[in-house]
């Protein structure tokens, strides 16, 4: 019954051990990698939350010049503004004191990269949250609401930020960007689509 | 456990104990399977602190003591308290207005919360003072930090579960500093929400944290904490090792055992705290809306951003230096930095004594410097951020880190006082 091979010191194969232990180091971390995927993607959103942010429809028949609404879109704010012709007047003349005045470094769909950040001057669709840490900015639309020189914007009031009626951020702001414009489209001529364009639902 | 007494002498049980684990009975049997008379020895009674401690000294002990009662406060609010967008405030008034003394477990655990950084701020600034962090106890400085980010982390997700307004806000402010970080923020805030925005998910993913996943990781860190204290034995306030200095029977001169000396002694600050405790719980418990905020007392609401956003009072001096900087990244970066500076300060400090009681008149400008700025951007960042109040942030954030960034310099030329060959005292 005692046939265990006694191994002598100068026969053990030590490089065959050491390959042996880093392969099993090796493919069990390898595990532990796989292992976490799952626990992490639960993070996620889910696809009730993914289902709840799907496009939302306004109707911009109820806006009057001048007004702004805020249709909710993924739980954030939408702040939909008709402007005057005495707004969009004011959307420029100050491109010198802006940020980011060409939207370069924004964030916003193509048909909304101008001068305006909108597929129309008349209606403004934004994202209502200051890109510096998240709050809400005021609307402060009227001429000198905030300074003499102010053209009228958004203010927020947590810290600071300033954007004109066009979404674009002052200088001076702790907001690095422009307000973001999400996508959105009119099905017809009094129906605004949040969330969904010529490329499809995002 | 290593066992190891203070002086690095083997530990050497008091006579009556020996005969005690050695016979016969329940608790030698007990000893036998389970070193208890050995730790009380190795760790209590045969551990020798300085014998020249002063009031610097009780802030240790006491947070572990605020550490039980929220602990003990918190596991009770589980009980009653239901997380969810929908719940979570209505049990929280559930809680205050129809649970027995649900008031009482409530205001203990929100008072406990901010009494958890009184005590751990005072306990990091008689480091600072008497040069705690230096060699060889950077490891026990190390997990002391580590300790303190937990807490922090901690803190913050318990304030978002009332679900107030201010839970609201403050999480989404918070949260979105992640998405500062080049490439991968945007995402990475996206994850941390599991939602669009700050919602049911991230509320109900806070709460398991704050319950279960800090404190574990909390206890954890205490106890390496107090591994590596009783590893290098105390600092004291001259800032000699007490440990250079040996009687005939290999225990340090200058030391005292733990017990029953400073168990006692701590017991007095013990009692002093809970009184001072007790007013603020049974008589001002919000303080002044420093504890507990007027707009949390309000439903959160996605589409109303409370007028003026700022954190707990003990978070405002590091929210003062990101509102100071009008430029999101570097604001952000600033604010990591602010905290994470006071790991690098075993390597910063370069002078030849611990103690501020040796230092020259560089050091102790420095530190005093350094404390009105935390205390002065404390008061700016509940302030909102305008005119004299940025000015004034921005010129006390440059103070802030002069304290970290000329530390090299200042330690290293400065001239510094003979050390004592004995730690200095007055009997009592």
């Amino acid at each position: 019954m005692a046939d265990h091979a006694v191994v002598a010191d100068d026969e053990v194969d030590l490089s065959r051990r050491k390959f042996l232990t880093r392969a099993t180091i090796a493919s069990g971390a390898l595990g532990a990698v796989f292992a976490a995927v799952p626990f992490i993607e639960s993070w996620s959103p889910s696809e009730r939350a993914r289902a709840q942010g799907a496009p939302v429809e306004f109707d911009l028949s109820k806006l009057e010049p001048g007004q702004m609404a805020t249709p909710v879109w993924r739980k954030q704010p939408i702040y939909v503004v008709r402007r005057t012709p005495d707004m969009v007047a004011r959307i420029s003349g100050h491109d010198d004191q802006l940020k980011d005045p060409q939207s370069k470094d924004s964030d916003q769909p193509p048909y909304a990269k101008n001068d305006v950040r909108s597929r129309s001057p008349e209606f403004l669709v934004l994202i209502g949250v200051c890109t510096h840490l998240g709050c809400l900015p005021k609307q402060r639309f009227d001429k000198g609401e905030l300074y003499p020189s102010w053209p009228g914007g958004f203010f927020c009031p947590c810290h600071g930020s300033r954007f004109d009626l066009a979404g674009r951020v002052f200088d001076g702001s702790p907001a690095p960007i422009n307000l973001n414009v999400p996508p959105y489209s009119y099905p017809n001529a009094r129906t605004l689509v949040i969330g969904a364009d010529e490329k499809g639902t995002v | 456990m290593t066992v190891k007494t203070a002086s690095g002498a083997p530990a050497q049980p008091p006579a009556a104990d020996t005969g005690e684990s050695a016979g016969k009975g329940l608790w030698a049997w007990l000893n036998k399977r389970l070193p208890i008379d050995e730790f009380i020895t190795s760790q209590l009674t045969a551990y020798y602190a300085p014998k020249n401690f002063n009031i610097w000294y009780f802030f240790g002990s006491l947070a572990l003591v605020v550490l039980v009662l929220q602990l003990v406060t918190g596991i009770f609010l589980t009980m009653f308290y239901k997380p969810g967008e929908l719940t979570s405030f209505d049990s929280v008034e559930y809680i205050m207005r129809e649970v027995n003394y649900g008031w009482l477990l409530r205001y203990l655990h929100s008072t406990g919360a901010s009494a958890f950084f009184v005590v751990v701020y005072l306990h990091m600034f008689r480091a600072l003072l008497y040069g705690s962090y230096k060699a060889p106890r950077e490891l026990l400085w190390l997990f002391g930090m580590l300790v303190y980010l937990a807490l922090m982390a901690e803190a913050f997700m318990g304030y978002v579960l009332p679900w107030g307004n201010m839970s609201l806000w403050g999480a989404q402010v918070i949260v979105n500093l992640f998405g500062a970080i080049p490439g991968i923020g945007p995402g990475l805030v996206l994850w941390i929400r599991g939602d669009y925005a700050i919602a049911d998910a991230t509320l109900n993913r806070f709460f398991a944290l704050h319950v279960a996943a800090v404190p574990l990781a909390l206890l954890l860190l205490v106890v390496l904490h107090l591994v590596a204290l009783h590893q290098s034995g105390s600092n004291n306030p001259d800032g000699i090792e007490i440990k250079a200095k040996l009687g005939p029977d290999g225990k340090p001169l200058d030391g005292i055992p733990f017990h029953p000396y400073y168990s006692v002694k701590d017991l007095v600050g013990v009692g002093v705290f809970f009184v001072l405790f007790a007013i603020i719980v049974f008589f001002v418990p919000t303080l002044g809306g420093l504890f507990l905020e007027p707009e949390n007392f309000e439903l959160a609401n996605p589409l109303s951003t409370p007028e003026h956003i700022h954190p707990v009072w003990y978070f405002t001096p590091y929210y003062a230096i990101l509102r100071a900087v009008p430029n999101k990244g570097l604001g952000a970066l600033l604010m990591l930095l602010s905290v994470s500076a006071f790991f690098f300060l075993p390597w910063l400090d370069r002078s030849p004594v611990k103690s501020m009681r040796y230092r020259g008149w560089m050091s102790r400008t420095a530190l005093a410097l350094f404390t009105v700025s935390v205390l002065v951007l404390g008061y700016l960042g509940l302030q909102p951020a305008e005119g004299l109040y940025v000015v004034l942030a921005r010129i006390f954030a440059v103070f802030y880190f002069l304290y970290f960034i000329g530390m090299p310099f200042y330690t290293y030329f400065e001239k510094v006082k003979p050390l004592p060959d004995r730690v200095t005292y007055r009997a009592h």
